[in-house]
């Protein structure tokens, strides 16, 4: 199993009462609130914990970035991806990921990750996302081109990243009279990609279609098997048997000594997802034009609500669907084996912090998880037979599949919608 | 009325069509043509109304989306080549809003297809003062609302029913429109918002009169824009009307079918005329 690190350095010190009053936390909550001196402080211990995490035993760091949010410090995922590539020396520096249609030059973002690679002497994982709508807003990126500039970006940086300059480039959305950057991924054939998401089916397909494994960003788990469904009948369909290896989960999880810490620490979880402040406009979350065409109406129903339900399911809801797991050790063990049993990833994201939860005790869960549930994970990993793509070698794309690998199954075409994205999970992630 | 189809640059355009006397053209907002409109009506006694669904507007129903589409100007050529094809001779051009926008693109680049241009409420340029109020920013509901002065005016024209609680009670079919026509405003007008700094010193070729009219309480396009319009076409009058919101059309449809219709444009000066149809 690969077993990684992650939080979403929440910008917790914000004063809460404004963004209640506000009514929301994103794209247009003034940044007056934002306190450079608390925003120094969390950065920093943050790193700490990155350095911690390595030290007992995580395989990865997983990072992401968000704009104009206190719901994410990082603006800029290439950033703490470098600060790692220098802090660290062995854990994996896993990118989920970077939103490709916001950046207005994939070339300087290519650049960027060559960089990384090498300064980490090779340890990137490049996850490439989307980007959630409100980030389309906060960057002012076209959202009506965003699948489109999704697609050219990927094409484009993957020929930066195996093929010799100079080579131009002319597409619909970006343009290159020279693309020959002097600078060159370590990891050959490219560092390995991965695609997070939130059950877009149309997403997933696309992961699949390119053999990159899927991050489900802590889907119900009752819907997995709904969501590793639709991405093995892509992945037959295109030649190759998929597997444990191409799945990935991430999951809110905190461990404490003390089970009724750890669960009081957990409902830290919560603040996110708007428990306490909401996030944004479902207008910003999905503009026109942003999302599946055969959903139009349920998001132009949404952004147009003139009453707002309740954002979040309640805490003890979601720790009883085993959407946070938190406890002792013990019995985080005990539900994690639940979790693999029923999902069945090889690549597990452990979002072990959030909110404000205090330096001390995210240390303390780092270490607890090193010390006794990440062993304790292996094992289960070996026995339920969860081989991690690293770990089996398998070929970074489809395009870098030998074709003699591949033996395409044509099956029964799927019926389902193209967007099938969870609405729950759409509010927290997207 | 009828509903007519046409196919130029390989897209079918909608308008609907009524009334009899020499042709006038009417453009829509970003939010597009809710229908047949009291302005359509009245415009109708004088002319022959086209009002056209701008390409990739008007819902599933409307005009074909042309994917290749970057800029409003695109559409204004597409415009033009629809008005070729017509071979309707000068038409009235009345472009209200994002509408007048494309109008105004229009006129610079083929003024021989017009016998006036009539921009209301038009976008198209920078506010030095002021700024376009960004549909983006906020639901559809809430930006169309605020194309009107008054509450009871937008509801005369969106009505909410709330009886079935299934259904939004703006409609859902209204709803899928507006986010239609918001995608093609998006596809075209996301960056820069709302106006062309390559606009303005084309419009000293606009050779046609023109009239421009502005609700005295636009909240969504500043009237500065109003007075550099004026500025910048030859031969251009401005009429104000007075407690009307950015959407005269809708808003003031009485009121302003008189102005339009009240015949030749002189150029210099500004005129106020009375009611609002409150």
């Amino acid at each position: 199993m690969f077993l990684s690190y992650f939080t979403e350095q929440p910008m917790s010190a914000y004063p809460a009462e404004e963004g209640l009053k506000e009514g929301f936390t994103s794209v247009m909550f003034s940044n007056k609130y934002y306190d450079p001196v608390e925003g120094s402080r969390l950065f920093n211990e943050r790193i700490e914990e990155y350095k911690l995490a390595e030290q007992v035993g995580f395989d990865g760091i997983m990072v992401n970035e968000h704009h104009n949010a206190p719901f994410c410090m990082q603006a800029r995922i290439t950033v703490m991806s470098s600060i790692l590539a220098a802090i660290t020396d062995r854990a994996k520096i896993v990118q989920l990921g970077n939103p490709l249609p916001t950046y207005d030059s994939p070339l300087m973002f290519a650049e960027e990750i060559a960089m990384i690679d090498m300064i980490s002497k090779g340890r990137l994982i490049s996850g490439i996302v989307r980007g959630a709508g409100q980030e389309s807003v906060c960057l002012n990126a076209n959202p009506a081109y965003n699948r489109e500039r999704f697609n050219e970006a990927h094409d484009l940086l993957v020929k930066t990243m195996t093929d010799d300059g100079p080579f131009s480039w002319e597409g619909e959305h970006f343009q290159y009279r020279v693309v020959n950057p002097w600078a060159r991924v370590l990891q050959k054939p490219h560092p390995r990609i991965w695609v997070p998401g939130v059950f877009s089916a149309e997403t997933i397909r696309w992961a699949a279609q390119h053999r990159y494994p899927y991050i489900s960003l802590n889907t119900p788990l009752h819907l997995t098997g709904d969501l590793w469904q639709i991405y093995d009948q892509a992945a037959r369909a295109v030649g190759y048997e998929p597997g444990p290896e191409n799945r990935g989960y991430l999951l809110r999880v905190h461990v404490q000594e003390d089970g009724d810490k750890a669960r009081e620490n957990a409902r830290e979880f919560m603040w996110m997802q708007g428990e306490f402040t909401g996030i944004g406009h479902p207008y910003w979350v999905s503009p026109s034009g942003y999302g599946s065409s055969a959903r139009r109406l349920d998001y132009a129903k949404m952004a147009n609500a003139e009453v707002r339900g309740s954002r979040a399911a309640p805490f003890e809801q979601q720790l009883a669907a085993r959407e946070i797991v938190a406890g002792t050790p013990d019995e985080v063990i005990a539900e994690l084996r639940v979790v693999l049993e029923t999902c069945r990833p090889s690549i597990l994201m452990l979002w072990g912090n959030d909110g404000g939860v205090n330096h001390d005790d995210s240390l303390r869960c780092i270490e607890l998880m090193g010390t006794e549930v990440l062993p304790a994970l292996r094992d289960m990993g070996d026995e339920l037979g969860l081989h991690d793509p690293i770990e089996l070698d398998t070929p970074v794309s489809l395009a870098l599949t030998p074709p003699d690998e591949l033996n395409p199954i044509e099956e029964a075409a799927d019926e389902r919608p193209e967007d099938t994205s969870d609405s729950r999970a759409l509010k927290m992630f997207r | 009325m009828q509903t007519v189809m046409t196919t130029v640059a390989g897209l079918e355009m909608r308008e609907l069509a009524g009334g009899s006397g020499d042709p006038l053209v009417m453009l829509h907002h970003s939010f597009g043509n809710p229908g047949w409109m009291p302005i359509h009506d009245a415009l109708a006694d004088h002319y022959t109304v086209h009002a056209l669904d701008l390409p990739g507007y008007g819902g599933p129903e409307g005009s074909d989306q042309p994917n290749w589409a970057r800029h409003p100007r695109d559409l204004a050529l597409i415009v033009g080549q629809w008005l070729r094809a017509k071979d309707f001779g000068p038409v009235e051009l009345v472009g209200c809003g994002f509408g007048g926008w494309v109008a105004a693109e229009m006129a610079t680049m083929a003024p021989e297809l017009l016998r006036r241009l009539v921009l209301v409420g038009a976008a198209g340029l920078l506010p030095e003062q002021g700024r376009i109020y960004d549909q983006f920013l906020v639901s559809h509901s809430a930006y169309v609302e605020a194309a009107f002065s008054r509450a009871e005016a937008f509801e005369d024209i969106y009505p909410r029913n709330g009886d079935d609680p299934d259904e939004h009670p703006l409609g859902d079919d209204t709803l899928v429109v507006w986010d239609m026509n918001r995608e093609m405003t998006t596809r075209v007008a996301w960056k820069p918002y709302m106006y062309n700094r390559r606009l303005r010193p084309l419009l000293g070729g606009v050779t046609v009169p023109a009239l421009v009219v502005w609700g005295d309480s636009d909240a969504v396009v500043p009237i500065e824009c109003a007075h550099t319009y004026v500025e910048a076409l030859p031969d251009a009058r401005l009429v104000i009307v007075p407690d009307c919101g950015h959407a005269v059309d809708l808003e003031a449809p009485e009121a302003l079918a008189a102005i339009i219709t009240s015949g030749t444009a002189t150029s210099g000066g500004t005129a106020q005329v009375t009611g609002g149809e409150a």
